[in-house]
């Protein structure tokens, strides 16, 4: 567990896909009723231009450029959750 | 606003027993980073327990390596402020993350190791990765 007493996830920099457009990439704080928070993250809506796959090997290569410092995605909204260092390469 | 100065001293020193020279000051970083010769690895510390935690080992394993830069040089995020931010825009290509490190050559970016690299891994395959991207860019094959 990378941060004991926490979610195992927490402080881990992920990747949140939704069955939407958008993205984000930030790192892990917490889950609760309201959704999963996020620090630091990038949001990317391919509504408006660039590919899911370009943002995420983007994210990968230079880092996360931070648009919001804290967000949270509802449950409903969460495709799927993965570290972003599992998805280089 | 920076962390109790008590509470960063054994990072500090931990960095500084394995040969890392500390850039606290714009005024270092400048004289480090600017016009920088030959080869540099700059370690950006953080206070995070897990991932810095696992990213000071890792260097001082790398460090056991054959192939080395010519110097360690860190800088302290979260507390030397200025110092951090001076030496971030030296790698301006790549978004603040800490801990992580850069590694110079002649004052280019040859490699960067970002924090999202250093979660949740052990010092041993971090410092595997360090030691290759030594080999590959500071070694006797390496291009000037």
């Amino acid at each position: 567990m990378f941060h004991p007493g926490h979610h195992e996830l927490h402080g881990v920099t992920v990747v949140v896909e939704t069955a939407g457009p958008l993205t984000y990439v930030g790192r892990f704080d917490t889950e609760d009723e309201a959704g999963v928070h996020l620090l630091d993250v990038g949001v990317h809506d391919a509504a408006t231009g660039g590919t899911r796959e370009d943002f995420v090997r983007r994210s990968a290569r230079f880092g996360v450029r931070s648009d919001r410092k804290h967000l949270v995605v509802p449950l409903a909204e969460v495709a799927r959750i993965t570290p972003l260092g599992a998805m280089e390469s | 606003m920076p962390y109790n100065p008590a509470l960063v001293a054994p990072m500090r020193e931990e960095m500084v027993r394995l040969g890392a020279r500390e850039l606290k000051t714009v005024d270092d970083v400048d004289g480090a980073l600017g016009d920088q010769q030959g080869t540099m690895l700059v370690f950006v510390n953080s206070v995070c327990g897990c991932a810095a935690g696992n990213a000071r080992p890792a260097l001082r394993l790398a460090l056991e390596h054959a192939v080395l830069p010519q110097q360690v040089v860190t800088v302290f995020a979260g507390q030397d402020l200025e110092a951090t931010a001076r030496a971030r825009q030296y790698f301006a290509e790549y978004q603040p993350s800490s801990p992580s490190m850069a590694l110079l050559r002649n004052g280019e970016v040859v490699h960067f190791v970002h924090r999202h690299q250093i979660e949740g891994r052990s010092p041993q395959s971090i410092a595997g990765d360090l030691a290759k991207a030594f080999d590959k860019h500071f070694g006797a094959g390496a291009v000037a």
